[in-house]
């Protein structure tokens, strides 16, 4: 019989921690995937962050740096420029990315700093347990914000892609999603293409991925996914936001 | 060892002057160690630093009670020459200060040095006058030392050289000619 | 080699390059600029890397990452700037990285002023961020001693795996010395580091880490920190004993103050007065070795430092009682001059000789 699939080599055999119906485990697969795929793994050296993520380490087979909350992209900078020709890879969170690590998320683009960056949306704090996060959607319900994310009292959830996009030095930003096979598919293409730019030293390479959460969403897997089909992709439209080798500034 | 305190404003060259002696006494095998106050001060009007030249190790750095004065206008001159030694000398720029320290245990020296800068043919050499003097009174170093040092520093504008060579030389013969009081 | 005439920031600048630091992260503060300003010229002389980050934050992040993938890095700042880096020089220290941290300490605390201080004594010495740990810490007190002591910092970082800190004053900030440099090592020469993450894949890979979640796995790394502690604190004791031998009364002080006290000391002897002065050069390990064999002759101690009482602590500590240890500080920016410190160890002597 014929094998149609097998596990990457860019992952280890540990198990991953995620929760059932959690959509985070494919984008590790992903990005292990494409790392391999581009024939790079000797070259990578992955940030992992704090947040669902935390134990990313333990998962990518390759070296691995555990960064403080948010300071992920600070931290890719040293190895970056001190290593220009490995591939340097950021996992990240929306706590993690969008909330305490603003600045450096910020600053890493505006630099055009060559490392690629996948920030995981899944619009919740989960590895603390369900806290509103800086992508929580208008009216969407956290322990923090039991009634529902309330832009008076919570404000708006900040829209990474599209700010990133208002700088000139970032080469490639893209938002995909995980909640059907069509979508994970690309989201594989986005990340890939990130990575090689990267390889190539065209510079920043950014890649949003929705992420579901089914255990802090308090939904079923599936109804977790058709949430994100037709809510989170509402306030987070999907779609390149930057692509300088298509010429798309 | 000497201790010398340089102060005026900002603008007066009176850091390069510190450096220029301490780059001197290095260059004559001594120990320096230059000191200049930083903070709000840097920024405003005054500027001021400490050189010391010594034979032996310096231990403290600071000069609150200077052997050597030299201040290159008014404010400076009445805020530290109090705080020189007794027995100590004040060298003060009398184009920018009167020359009155009020307590006669000091030696205090006149020298017009902006006049004199501008006869040299640069009013921004007058620091290089008070090197002058001060060398002609002290020889705490050499009048070819400092001349080098300046040489060194201004490489490549000869005609600046000459201006700070003549300044040195005018400060030295102002001394002479009865600058203390 | 010739001495030439360099700021005190130069020196620690040179001291770093020329020990082989490759990679220079910082945040603009005073009163150390001129440290990232010249490291902006320099760096890319040697082929280094030069950023200036986002925030102080960032900066010791960068660091991480840098000396984390096998490259000599140093980042510097002032007090409150280091205030801010505190998380990640706890992350570092948790993690193993070797790197040098260099602080030019202002008048705290808050914003406080930009004049010369010593109140971060006890953040420097006693861990600063959260966690069980300390920083190898070394305090120049000329700008000699700060290219010196940066070069040496970069050893033993890398020889404990403990970050290393340049406690400076404002003072070395600013002063300008003749300095002699030592020759440009070569990279070559400097041992590899088999622990980095430089890009390894497999059974080749590394982690560098400082989550160790289990407490059966925690426990047992902490203990193996505070070992390398101990044996740092055998190991490495350094301080200037200045006319210690037959001295009545041990002053003591680290940094340019040291050299203050050293003055006074002449001059109290000029009076008759036998003074000494003990400067810790290493103040974590905290030299207690010197005071220990100077309390046997001493009739009294006095520290003297630019805050209200840190290292004062650390000398009682070492004197454990058997001689009296009196204080003398000032704060805010200002500096005692000579004359107060041989008042206060007149005054510390002839209360020893009470009995008080």
């Amino acid at each position: 019989m014929a094998k149609v699939f097998k596990k990457t080599k860019m992952l280890t055999d540990a198990h991953l921690h995620y929760c059932p119906g959690c959509t985070h485990g494919i984008v590790h697969r992903l990005v292990a995937e494409s790392i391999e795929e581009l024939g790079l793994q000797d070259k990578a050296i992955g940030i992992a962050p704090v947040g669902c993520a935390v134990f990313a380490y333990d998962y990518f087979n390759c070296d691995m740096q555990e960064a403080a909350h948010g300071r992920a992209p600070a931290v890719a900078t040293g190895i970056k420029r001190c290593l220009p020709d490995r591939l340097v890879f950021v996992c990240q969170g929306d706590g993690d990315l969008a909330s305490i690590g603003m600045a450096e998320t910020v600053h890493a683009a505006a630099r055009g700093e060559n490392i690629t960056i996948i920030f995981i949306n899944n619009s919740i704090y989960g590895m603390t347990g369900g806290q509103m996060a800086p992508t929580t959607l208008i009216g969407q319900k956290a322990t923090t914000c039991q009634n529902g994310r309330d832009p008076a009292v919570n404000g708006y959830p900040i829209r990474v892609c599209e700010l990133l996009a208002t700088l000139d030095a970032p080469y490639y930003i893209e938002r995909v999603s995980t909640h059907d096979v069509k979508h994970v598919l690309a989201a594989k293409k986005a990340i890939k293409k990130a990575l090689r730019f990267q390889a190539e030293g065209r510079g920043y390479s950014f890649v949003e991925v929705l992420v579901s959460c089914p255990t802090n969403w308090h939904m079923k897997p599936i109804e977790a996914l058709r949430f994100m089909a037709e809510e989170t992709s509402k306030t987070f439209p999907l779609g390149v936001y930057r692509d300088k080798s298509e010429g798309r500034e | 060892m000497i201790r010398i305190l340089l102060a005026g404003q900002g603008g007066q060259g009176v850091l390069s002057a510190g450096k220029m002696l301490a780059e001197s006494g290095l260059w004559e095998g001594k120990e320096v160690s230059y000191l200049p106050a930083y903070g709000p001060e840097m920024r405003g009007g005054t500027a001021n630093c400490s050189v010391i030249i010594s034979d032996e190790e310096i231990a403290s750095p600071l000069c609150n009670n200077p052997d050597v004065l030299i201040a290159m206008n008014g404010p400076s001159f009445h805020k530290f020459a109090p705080r020189v030694r007794s027995g100590g000398i004040v060298i003060v720029n009398g184009s920018l200060s009167d020359c009155y320290a009020g307590r006669d245990d000091i030696s205090v020296y006149d020298i017009a040095a902006n006049d004199i800068a501008m006869q040299a043919g640069d009013i921004r050499s007058a620091n290089n006058v008070i090197l002058g003097a001060l060398c002609q009174i002290t020889h705490i170093v050499k009048d070819k030392s400092i001349i080098n040092c300046l040489n060194e520093k201004f490489v490549g504008k000869p005609a600046l050289m000459e201006i700070n060579a003549r300044a040195f030389e005018l400060g030295k013969a102002a001394v002479e000619s009865g600058g203390e009081r | 080699m010739a001495k030439i005439l360099l700021h005190g920031t130069e020196a620690i600048c040179e001291g770093a390059i020329r020990n082989g630091c490759r990679a220079f992260f910082g945040y603009p503060i005073t009163p150390q600029n001129e440290v990232p300003e010249y490291m902006s010229v320099n760096m890319p002389k040697v082929g280094g890397v030069f950023v200036q980050a986002e925030s102080e934050v960032a900066a010791i992040n960068m660091v991480y990452g840098a000396a984390g993938a096998g490259v000599r890095a140093m980042t510097s700042s002032s007090s409150p700037g280091i205030s801010l880096k505190q998380e990640g020089i706890s992350y570092i220290s948790c993690a193993r990285i070797p790197c040098v941290i260099v602080n030019v300490m202002r008048a705290g605390p808050g914003l406080g002023g930009i004049l010369p201080a010593q109140g971060d004594y006890f953040q420097a010495t006693k861990g600063g961020g959260h966690g069980d740990y300390h920083l190898i810490v070394l305090a120049p007190c000329s700008a000699q001693e700060a290219c010196d002591l940066t070069y040496l910092a970069f050893d033993l970082s890398d020889k404990y795996r403990v970050p290393a800190m340049i406690l400076a004053d404002g003072m070395i900030g600013q002063i300008m010395e003749p300095v002699e440099l030592p020759p440009m090592r070569p990279l070559s020469d400097i041992p590899k580091k088999d622990w980095a993450t430089d890009g390894g894949y497999g059974k080749d890979r590394r982690v560098l880490n400082s989550l160790i979640i289990k407490a059966e796995e925690l426990e047992p790394h902490v203990n193996a920190l505070q070992k390398t502690y101990d044996e740092i604190a055998a190991n490495e004791q350094r301080c200037e004993e200045y006319m210690i031998k037959d001295a009545e009364i041990v002053i003591t002080a680290y940094g340019t103050v040291a050299r203050i006290c050293k003055s006074a000391a002449k001059t109290l002897r000029k009076e008759g007065i036998k003074a000494g002065v003990i400067r810790p050069v290493t103040l974590f390990p905290f030299p207690s070795k010197a005071y220990e064999r100077a309390a046997e002759k001493a009739e009294a101690f006095l520290t003297v430092e630019l805050s209200l009482g840190q290292m004062v602590e650390d000398v009682r500590l070492a004197v454990n009682g058997k001689k009296p240890v009196s204080f003398y500080g000032r704060t805010g920016g200002n500096v005692m001059d000579e004359e107060e410190i041989v008042r206060a160890a007149k005054s510390a002597l002839a209360r020893a000789r009470e009995g008080k």
